[in-house]
């Protein structure tokens, strides 16, 4: 399988996945780590891919979405973006609205 | 390397000439910098795709050599 069919296969499978450097409970990064506390505070569950254990997924997620820099949130196989526009969304309240509107229920909301 | 923040408004304002660009350095260090842009440009266009048109006119550097910028994008009020 490609790594494009991978990445693909991924954000298919799982309703929220994450790009990140590092886990969620030891981001390695952050940028990773701003995006998991929002997710964390959002309540919802996710799948998070840890770029640093795979250099394939690494340089090839930024092909993929046509975006420079990791973190990168998918959201039912849509690019959400990166930290600044996930942060910007959230605070605006956008991001709880897009997983309701894409009927992921939130616990928190 | 890091790079300094007049060649990072001089890239963006190549691409986008009418553009309000502020930069800030956040951590001091010329390495950790946080940009608003400003620009007709963005009308009609995703975060996303506003975003991918700066990313682009910083022709690569993002995520190299520019490890760390905060982006913010906005259209002229």
């Amino acid at each position: 399988m490609s790594t494009s069919e991978r990445i693909q296969k991924l954000i298919d499978s799982n309703d929220i996945v994450l790009f990140m450097k590092g886990v969620p409970a030891a981001p390695q990064c952050g940028f990773s780590a701003a995006v998991a506390q929002i997710l964390a505070k959002l309540d919802v569950p996710y799948e998070s891919v840890n770029v640093l254990a795979d250099p394939f997924i690494r340089e090839g997620i930024k092909e993929f979405s046509n975006w420079p820099t990791i973190p990168q949130l998918y959201v039912k196989g849509e690019f959400v973006g990166g930290c600044d526009i996930v942060r910007e969304m959230f605070q605006a309240g956008e991001l709880a609205t897009l997983l309701t509107d894409k009927g992921i229920k939130a616990p928190a909301s | 390397m890091a790079m300094a923040a007049t060649d990072i408004e001089r890239l963006i304002k190549e691409s986008f000439p009418d553009a309000v660009v502020v930069i800030e350095d956040l951590a001091g260090d010329g390495d950790h910098y946080s940009a608003r842009v400003t620009s007709q440009a963005f009308a009609g266009k995703s975060r996303v795709q506003q975003h991918q048109m700066v990313y682009s006119a910083l022709k690569g550097q993002m995520g190299g050599v520019l490890h760390a910028l905060a982006l913010e994008t906005s259209l002229p009020k």
